[in-house]
């Protein structure tokens, strides 16, 4: 289709990207943490693709590109608002300490029928925008886009082994915050003797 | 060979992924068929990436596909104005 695309049926380009729109824009999200910058950024980020599709050279999947180029967008737009230290946003903190998870002895299944309840939905969201940029967007790629170790390191430009290290650190705090809380929507069932 | 619970928390998500070199996996899967707060840790871990995965949890603004095809419009007929422009100069 990119091929398409270039020799002049530029209109098929709302048909490539369409695939990808969420995966963008919680990319962007995951820097912004705002959704009308996010929004911004996103289109801002599917634009640009568009005009550099020529320079497109199939090393890597094209949502590994976009992601790619949302993330530089994001982390310039950042740098000019003078919000953050663009370092900040890729530090690995203590990667070296261990975090332990929350201590249960049993746990019952939370069903995703879970998920019509917003508070349920917003703990999950909470949980996740409260995770370290470099967390965040590992979560946001590997768990819930379901992108590959491999596809993952490749749009975040690190290692496979770094991505390892990192989700297993952003499962592990997302257990811990999350594992007490929906254990408490799901109280164990009370069985009377009549 | 036995481990603690403290390393094998390190495997769980090495675990849920198979990613474990067999030997390790092996280790893990036996601690945890006698130990319920390791099974209890691994269970819970399993259920929030299945919860985080689901569509529901993020997902776009009310109408940002419409925003977002409207520019690209707007792009993609600018583009081609100028290409014709182009052409007639």
């Amino acid at each position: 289709m990119i091929a398409t695309i270039l020799a002049g049926e530029v209109e098929l380009y709302h048909e490539l990207i369409r695939p990808y729109e969420r995966t963008v824009y919680s990319m962007a999200l995951s820097l912004m943490k705002n959704e009308a910058d996010a929004e911004d950024v996103a289109q801002e980020a599917f634009l640009k693709g568009l005009r550099k599709l020529r320079d497109f050279q199939g090393h890597s999947k094209f949502s590994t590109w976009l992601i790619s180029i949302t993330l530089n967008e994001a982390r310039g737009r950042l740098r000019h608002q003078g919000v953050l230290r663009i370092d900040s946003l890729d530090d690995p903190g203590d990667e070296e300490n261990p975090v332990s998870p929350a201590l249960l002895r049993d746990w019952r299944e939370v069903p995703s029928e879970a998920l019509e309840r917003k508070e349920v939905r917003e703990m999950l969201q909470a949980a996740i925008g409260n995770l370290a940029p470099i967390y965040r967007q590992i979560v946001l790629l590997r768990d819930v886009q379901e992108m590959s170790i491999e596809e993952t390191a490749q749009a975040l430009t690190i290692s496979a082994a770094s991505v390892k290290v990192r989700l297993h650190r952003a499962r592990m705090m997302l257990q811990q915050q999350l594992a007490p809380q929906l254990k408490s929507l799901n109280p164990r069932r009370r069985w009377f003797p009549w | 060979m036995v481990i603690e619970c403290r390393h094998v928390w390190e495997y769980i998500s090495g675990f849920l992924d198979d990613s474990l070199p067999l030997e390790t996996k092996e280790l893990v899967q036996k601690h945890l068929e006698h130990c319920e707060i390791c099974s209890a840790i691994l269970d819970s871990t399993r259920n929030i990436l299945v919860l985080t995965a689901d569509d529901r949890v993020f997902e776009l603004p009310v109408g940002f596909s419409e925003r977002l095809h409207a520019r690209l419009d707007r792009e993609i007929s600018g583009g081609l104005q100028e290409r014709e422009e182009d052409l007639t100069k």
